[in-house]
């Protein structure tokens, strides 16, 4: 396939803004408000529940066979995988935004996951992770057993008297 | 948005309306007897996706429905020459990806000529 470089002329023109475009080519705009440069990976959404960790990231057009999914020490997540660059015999490029090639993205859990009970599933181009968190972790019921005093004699109460 | 400009009210949506979409990332592609059209659209049933065309321009809206993700529609629309048949545009939605096909017309397709000795 060539690329070609000032083709663009008058096939396709744009009609909206390509603002957030261009902020999103070139920047990784975080939730906080600072700007992320880096190996651009997958968008992901995080969040948990008391007894497992969900993790979403986008990965339109990917082999799920060829997605990388590992936990270590726990806590550690990464995703890693390739993105096959499109093949058309024969055809040149208009347009060339989406990225392709090697992706990986790295992130720190919010607690510590039981690694064997990992479940991964891939739809409409989104890989969903259930990530179990470990017994230790989860939040365990106490029973407080009743605090009422039962009726006693003095002499119970006092076994030494 | 078929409403004034100046309408206050119908300004609002709109502006709501950029907020909650976003534009996909696109490739475009052009073959011998087409062009090709790739939109990034994680999360969009196909069931879920329009594409568009009316007075030279097209449109693809996708409505991401599905997972915990920011609901956030895709949105963007392009202005397409005359030298694509608007009748025969094709579109697929596969694992995210949306694939548009846009035949060109006769007149612009490659022809060999024979030529006579």
């Amino acid at each position: 396939m060539n690329r070609v470089l000032s083709p663009l002329g008058t096939f396709l023109n744009e009609v909206n803004t390509v603002q957030e475009d261009l902020a999103r080519l070139f920047n990784r705009v975080s939730p906080f408000g600072a700007t992320v440069t880096g190996p651009t990976g997958p968008h992901l959404s995080v969040w948990e529940d008391e007894q497992a960790i969900f993790v979403e990231a986008d990965l339109p057009g990917i082999d799920p066979e060829k997605i990388d999914v590992t936990v270590t020490e726990g806590n550690h997540l990464a995703i890693r995988g390739q993105r096959p660059a499109p093949e058309f015999d024969g055809a040149t490029w208009v347009r060339q935004e989406r990225p392709y090639g090697e992706f990986s993205r790295e992130i720190g859990l919010p607690a510590l996951v039981d690694n064997d009970k990992v479940i991964a599933k891939y739809e409409f181009g989104v890989l969903k992770l259930t990530l179990p968190k470990h017994e230790a972790v989860k939040p365990r019921k106490i029973f407080v057993k009743s605090g009422e005093t039962p009726v006693v004699s003095p002499t119970i109460c006092n076994p030494a008297l | 948005m078929n409403c004034a400009p100046k309408n206050g009210a119908c300004k609002t949506s709109v502006n709501e309306f950029r907020n909650r979409s976003v534009s996909p990332r696109v490739d475009i592609l052009e073959q011998a007897n087409e062009y090709l059209l790739l939109a990034d659209m994680p999360g969009v049933k196909p069931e879920d996706v329009d594409v568009s065309f009316d007075k030279g321009e097209l449109t693809i809206h996708g409505n991401r429905s599905t997972g915990r993700a920011e609901k956030r529609d895709f949105y963007r629309s392009f202005a397409v020459s005359d030298t694509v048949n608007a009748e025969r545009i094709e579109a697929e939605l596969k694992n995210g990806i949306l694939t548009v096909r846009l035949p060109k017309v006769e007149a612009v397709k490659p022809r060999k000529i024979s030529v006579h000795g």
